[in-house]
Formats: C-alpha cells, sequence, structure tokens
C-alpha cells in the first residue's frame, strides 16, 4: 500500500470522529436527545475523546460534556464519576482558550447542582486553574471561569471559603472594571455569591476595593447587570453596621433612588432590598436613607409594583418606623400609611398582607397621634377581618394583632372607639 | 339542851381552835391580800393601757389628718416646681418640638424633590426609548423599500402603490422613491487554485502594481540631471505583458472549441435522445457497410502513425492529444516600431 493510502485510512477516521463529536454536541442541545444519548454510552466515548490529538474535536467533546452536563445532575454525576475532571483540570492549564472556556463550560455545569459536586470539583484543584484562567487576556475565557466559581461559591460558606482562599476576590474586581458587559455581570453575580453567606466573606469582598466599583457601575444603563450590582452591595450590607456604613459612604445615596424608576421589575425589587439592608441597622443610617428623600422614592416604587417586588419595600418601611417616633412620623407624612393599607388589600399573598400589616403596626405604635394617623386611612376595618377571616394563616393573623392590643386601649376616642 | 351541852363540851376546844384557825388564816390572809392587790393592780394596769392604747388611735387619726392637710399644701407647691422643671428639662435638652416640626418640613419637601427628580428620569428614559424606537422602525421601513425599490411607478406603468384611483399616492410610493436600489450580496468566489494566462495578464496591468504612497523624506538631496515624464517611465516600467498569440491560447483549443460547438448545438436540441426510425419494416435487415468502411485497410489517422503497435511497448495509458497551435505570422503586426507596411 503506498504511503497515500495509509494516510488517507488515517483522515478518514479523523472525519469520522469529527463528525460524531460535532453531531452529538449539537444533538445535546435538544433536551429529548440527552436520555437516548445516555443510555448510548456517550459518557464514556466523549472522555476518550477529550484526549484527542487534534485541538477542535477536544474542544468539541468539551463542548458536547457541558451541555450533557448542563441538563441534569444524574449526568453531572457521571462525569465526576467517569474520572473526567482530572484530565480537563490538567489541560486547562495549557490549551488554547476556545479549549478554556469549554472546560470551564463543563466545570460551572457540574458545579451548579449541588454542593456535593461543587465539592468533588474543589477536591480536584480546579479552583487554582480557574483563578488562573481569570487572569487571561480573552474576556470569553475570563467570563467562563467567573461563572464556574460563582456557581460554586453560591452553596455554602465553606466552598466560598475555599474560593476566596484561591484568591479569586482581587482577580473578580479587576474583571468588574473590563469593558465587556457579559463579564461585569458575570463578575459582580460572583462577587454576591461569596459575600451572602457570611460577614468575614463579606470583609474580604470589601477588602478587595470592590464596593467603590460597584457604586461607580450603577449608573450603567445595562439592567441586568445593574440587578446584579444591587445584589451584591445588599449581600455585603445585610451583615453589620460596619458594612452597611461602607456601602453608604461609597456614595450611593442618591444614585440607587433612580434604580427604583427602572422599567425592569428585578431591578426595582434589588434596590428596594438594597435600601432595606441599609435602613435596618441603626436608626442612623435610617435617619439617612430618610434624609435623601428614600422613604418617598420606595413608598412610589410600591405604588408601581406588583407582588412579591413590593415585599422589600414593605419591610423597609416597617424597619425605618420601627427605630424612633420621629422616623415613624416622617413616615406618616410621606404619604406612607395610604399605600400600606393599599398593599393590604388589594395583595392576593399571605406573606405579603403580615409584612403589610406589621410594617402598620410599627409605623402606629408609638404615640397616640401615630396611631390616630393610621387609624384614619381606615385600615383597621381592613385589619380586623383579616383577623376574623379563617383562610388567613397564623403568622397573619398575630402580626395583624399583636401591636393593636396596645393601642386600643391608649388610643383617642372617637374614630378608634368605633372600631 | 342537847347543844348546849355540847357547846359546852367543845367551849375550851373552841378557843383554842379559834385561835389556831385564826393564826392558820394569817399567812394566807397576807398572801390573798397580796394576790389581791396584784390582781386588781393588774386589772387596773390593763385599764390604763387600754384608755392610752385608744387615746393613741385617736392622736395619730388627728395627726394624720393635720399632717396630711399639711402635705396638701405642700404639694402644691413642690407639683408647681417640679411642673416647671421638668418642661423645662424637656424642652431644652430632650425633645424640641419646633425642631421636630422644622425637621419634618424638609423631609416632605425633600422627598417632593426627590420624586419630582425620578418623575424627570423616568420621563427622560421613556423619551429615549421612544426615540430609539422610532429611529429602528425608520431604519427598518427603509431598509424594507430599498429591497421593494422595483415595485416604484413608471411613467408608462403605475406601480401598486400609485393606484390612478387614488387622490394621491400612498406614503409607501414616496419612500420607495427616496430609497436607493439595494444590490445583490455578491457570494463569495473561492480562490483558484490554478494560476491562468488571465490572472497573471490582470497582475500586470497599470492598476495592480501598487505605487509607493510614501512621502518621500524631507532632506531629500535632488536628484541631477534631466529626467524623462514621470508618466513615461511608468508606463514603461508597468508596461502590460503582451503575449504571442501562440502562448495566450490554451493549448488543447481545438478540444475546446468543439466542446463549445457541440454544448451550442445541444442547447438547440428538443429532445436529448437519439431518434429511432418511425416503421420497423426494415427492422430486421441487416446493415451492409461500404467497401470503405469494411475493409482493414483504411485511411491512417496520425495518431496511429506514431504510435507502437504493441501496447505493451506504451509509456502512458492515456492518448495522444491533438494540438493544433496557432501560427505567429501576423502576431507582431502593428507592434514594431517600423512603419513598414503602414498607409501614408
Amino acid at each position: 500500500m503506498s504511503q497515500r493510502q495509509v494516510l488517507q485510512v488515517f483522515e478518514q477516521y479523523q472525519k469520522a470522529r469529527t463528525q460524531f463529536v460535532q453531531m452529538v454536541a449539537e444533538l445535546a442541545t435538544r433536551p429529548q436527545n440527552i436520555e437516548t444519548l445516555q443510555n448510548a454510552g456517550v459518557m464514556s466515548l466523549l472522555r476518550t475523546l477529550l484526549l484527542d490529538v487534534v485541538p477542535t474535536i477536544q474542544q468539541t467533546a468539551a463542548l458536547a460534556l457541558g451541555r450533557l452536563a448542563n441538563y441534569n445532575d444524574d449526568l453531572a454525576e457521571a462525569v465526576v464519576k467517569c474520572d473526567i475532571l482530572p484530565q480537563l483540570v490538567y489541560s486547562l492549564a495549557e490549551q488554547n482558550r476556545f479549549y478554556k472556556k469549554a472546560a470551564a463550560f463543563v466545570l460551572r455545569a457540574v458545579g451548579k447542582h449541588s454542593p456535593q459536586l461543587a465539592q468533588a470539583i474543589v477536591d480536584c484543584g480546579a479552583l487554582d486553574t480557574l483563578v488562573i484562567c481569570l487572569e487571561d487576556f480573552d474576556p470569553g475565557v475570563k467570563e467562563a471561569a467567573a461563572w464556574a466559581l460563582r456557581y460554586i461559591a453560591r452553596h455554602n460558606a465553606e466552598l466560598s471559603q475555599a474560593v476566596v482562599d484561591a484568591g479569586a476576590v482581587p482577580l473578580l474586581v479587576l474583571c468588574i472594571q473590563e469593558p465587556e458587559i457579559a463579564l461585569k455581570r458575570i463578575a459582580a453575580s460572583a462577587l454576591s455569591d461569596i459575600a451572602k453567606h457570611s460577614p468575614e466573606l463579606a470583609q474580604t469582598v470589601v477588602d478587595a476595593g470592590a464596593v467603590a466599583h460597584l457604586a461607580q457601575m450603577i449608573l450603567n444603563p445595562d439592567a441586568k447587570l445593574k440587578h446584579q450590582i444591587l445584589s451584591a452591595l445588599s449581600q455585603v450590607s445585610k451583615h453589620s453596621v460596619d458594612l452597611a456604613e461602607m456601602v453608604v459612604e461609597a456614595e450611593i445615596f442618591p444614585v440607587v433612588l433612580t434604580c427604583l424608576k427602572d422599567k425592569d421589575e428585578y431591578v426595582k425589587k434589588n434596590a428596594s432590598t438594597l435600601i432595606r439592608e441599609i435602613a435596618k441597622h441603626t436608626p442612623e443610617l435610617s435617619q439617612l436613607v430618610v434624609n435623601a428623600g428614600g422613604v418617598a422614592a420606595v413608598i412610589d416604587c410600591i405604588g408601581s409594583c406588583k407582588g412579591n417586588t413590593r415585599l422589600p419595600g414593605i419591610m423597609m418601611l416597617g424597619y425605618v418606623a420601627a427605630h424612633s417616633e420621629n422616623l415613624a412620623m416622617a413616615v406618616i407624612i410621606s404619604k406612607g400609611v395610604p399605600q400600606l393599607s393599599v398593599c393590604l388589600s388589594e395583595e392576593p399573598e399571605d406573606h405579603i398582607k403580615a409584612a403589610a400589616a406589621w410594617a402598620l403596626g410599627q409605623i402606629g405604635r408609638h404615640t397616640p397621634e401615630h396611631a390616630r394617623a393610621v387609624a384614619v386611612t381606615n385600615t383597621l376595618p381592613v385589619l380586623l377581618s383579616l383577623y376574623m377571616s379563617t383562610e388567613s394563616s397564623e403568622d397573619l393573623q398575630v402580626k395583624v394583632l399583636f401591636p393593636w392590643i396596645f393601642r386600643y386601649t391608649s388610643a383617642e376616642g372617637g374614630q378608634l372607639s368605633t372600631t | 339542851m342537847a347543844t348546849l351541852a355540847r357547846l359546852q363540851a367543845r367551849s375550851s376546844t373552841v378557843g383554842n381552835q379559834y385561835y389556831f384557825r385564826n393564826s392558820v388564816v394569817d399567812p394566807f390572809r397576807k398572801k390573798e391580800n397580796d394576790a389581791a392587790v396584784k390582781i386588781q393592780s393588774w386589772f387596773r394596769g390593763c385599764q390604763v393601757r387600754a384608755y392610752i392604747r385608744h387615746l393613741n388611735r385617736i392622736v395619730t387619726i388627728i395627726q394624720k389628718w393635720w399632717r396630711s392637710f399639711l402635705g396638701r399644701k405642700q404639694y402644691q407647691l413642690t407639683v408647681q416646681i417640679q411642673r416647671r422643671w421638668r418642661g423645662y428639662r424637656v424642652r431644652k435638652y430632650l425633645f424640641n418640638y419646633y425642631y421636630l416640626k422644622e425637621y419634618l418640613k424638609v423631609v416632605s419637601e425633600t422627598n417632593d424633590a426627590i420624586r419630582k427628580a425620578l418623575e424627570e428620569f423616568a420621563e427622560m428614559k421613556e423619551r429615549e426609548e421612544k426615540k430609539a424606537n422610532l429611529e429602528r422602525e425608520e431604519k427598518k421601513r427603509d431598509y424594507e423599500a430599498r429591497k421593494m425599490h422595483y415595485l416604484l411607478s413608471t411613467k408608462q406603468i403605475p406601480g401598486i402603490y400609485n393606484s390612478p384611483f387614488r387622490k394621491e399616492p400612498d406614503p409607501w410610493e414616496l419612500q420607495l422613491q427616496k430609497a436607493k436600489p439595494l444590490t445583490h450580496r455578491r457570494p463569495k468566489v473561492k480562490q483558484k487554485d490554478s494560476t491562468s494566462l488571465t490572472d497573471w495578464l490582470a497582475c500586470t496591468s497599470t492598476r495592480s502594481f501598487p505605487r509607493s504612497e510614501i512621502l518621500p523624506p524631507i532632506n531629500r538631496k535632488q536628484c541631477q540631471g534631466p529626467f524623462r515624464d514621470i508618466t513615461e517611465v511608468l508606463e514603461q516600467r508597468y508596461r502590460p505583458l503582451e503575449p504571442t498569440l501562440r502562448v495566450a491560447e490554451p493549448i488543447d483549443e481545438l478540444k475546446l472549441a468543439r466542446e463549445e460547438l457541440r454544448r451550442e448545438e445541444w442547447l438547440q436540441n428538443v429532445n436529448d435522445n437519439m431518434f429511432l426510425p418511425f416503421s420497423s419494416y426494415h427492422k430486421n435487415e441487416k446493415y451492409i457497410p461500404s467497401m470503405h468502411l469494411s475493409s482493414k485497410y483504411g485511411p491512417v489517422s496520425c495518431k496511429e502513425q506514431f504510435r507502437s503497435e504493441n501496447p505493451k511497448k506504451w509509456i502512458c495509458d492515456k492518448d495522444f492529444q491533438t494540438v493544433l497551435p496557432s501560427f505567429e505570422l501576423f502576431s507582431k503586426y502593428g507592434k514594431l516600431y517600423s512603419k513598414a507596411g503602414q498607409i501614408v
């Protein structure tokens, strides 16, 4: 046989492999094919193709594996059991950017399902290589690596600590400053998922200087980016007074109030969550929020939303009013009480009604003046009917009844006694 | 009498008994006296004590009433003082009512300002979004008009949007008039691997060689001497290739020409199949070839002349090509410097 014929055999084999892996990658995008693929034993085949000489076959095999693992956690567990991860991690360090993107995609797809799978990824030493990928030039690679880190850190505090120990946080802060919007989004969401577990982790994020950059980017017009940034800031500020003060020092007021007027529902919800987390710690912080005009903005935001998006705003009003009677009076003069009573009567969900009743209770409990201001809006009959109705939950009934027992005895006559 | 006798018998002892009984009773008498005295003194003591207690109670009541009366007087004064003091203290240090009112007023003003600012912001965003939408619509309409430009009405024939029964043409008509026609996207042609002569000609033309667009350096010494005109020089330098006729035509020109002729004739065919004879009268007749064709010794073609009869001696399997090169009688016509043959 001539040399040509020998080489032709090899070429045929390579073509067959390429075709196979491309078809599998395409089939893996449709959910109905995945069962069949799994039963046909595609995992072991893809595993051998990962070690192929041709780079395109490797990349496509990694992509196909990622899509399969993305679909459900059984397949992700199968990926882990077949010992694919060490090979991926090893070659992640040396291959080109397409392979890096595909391999980071596989790690992300495996890590997102459960803490045990994420722990398996951490155990095979993937964190160091992912952090190295964060330093790469290509923004696609950085985005894939940041996404994988985010899904790992999302589950619990130990995994977040492991991610932080691998030195990811300063690199994520650098990623936030990159010009690509997708990369910014993913980096902000990764920081948010790291900081949400404990005060120490939030302190680490703040120490890396993230808060200033996040606060600058609130003005960015992209809605998904704003959503992630506000979520990150609220996760940082919810743990303690110092962290909340640090967030406030980054001069987010009054810019945050413009986010309350955004078209996107999630941006509004996250902005009111952030204000709530800041205002709930001390009376001074609530005073700061009130002085910046936050109460009026939140009340308008409550008026323009429906359903669960309103809940953080309602709770924020309750927290502000709970601190002192001056602040409660400030809430009353900002026309908060009519809005809260509207929420109470028109929302179908029990927990939102309970929150509105609680907030009204916090407003009205300080002095007879406050109680009168609440009673004037005719909320008491509504509260009473809620208490009496058989379908409202225990929680709701308790929240409705408790603050008002005291006020009935010390309130002025007239309207109150008629109810 | 008997009693008397009895009494007289006992009279001697009576006196003794009397004395004896009296003497015996004496200490008892003292004791009893002391006892009686004790009892009486005790009883009197109790009486007095009860009396004193009673008095005490009365005195307490009187004192109580008196003291409360005194206290009430004192109380009015004290309460007044304390009242004044507490009010002063609260107003000065704890709670400034007017300050609170001011503060609440400021808060409500800030709220209004913020509300207005947010309204303006929301309006601005609305306006921007509407503008962006309008622009997008405009671009889409423009693109559609460019694609549909052929529906424009001509002088003779009114187009779809310019119906003669309408008072004025449809706005699309005006849009089509304004639109520039869209050219078809040319399919990208793959680079040919073999370079043919035409490519070489194309690349030696005056357009294809790059002229240097770089400016000369500033301090260049001027070159000496009379120079030819630059356009002449460039013409000469980049003169295109003028191949001879033999080189310009491809070597299998004859075969290509034959094929082209065959193609043209094929175009005119109605049916590709060979015509069959109509009748089957001559079906069973055997064909009798002519003498020229039936003999072994026909005219010899050039190919057979040159090739050996033994196929084993042939070097390659392929057949010889018929090549008819062009001749160069007239290739230099009009391209020489000499004016031989030209009409004066």
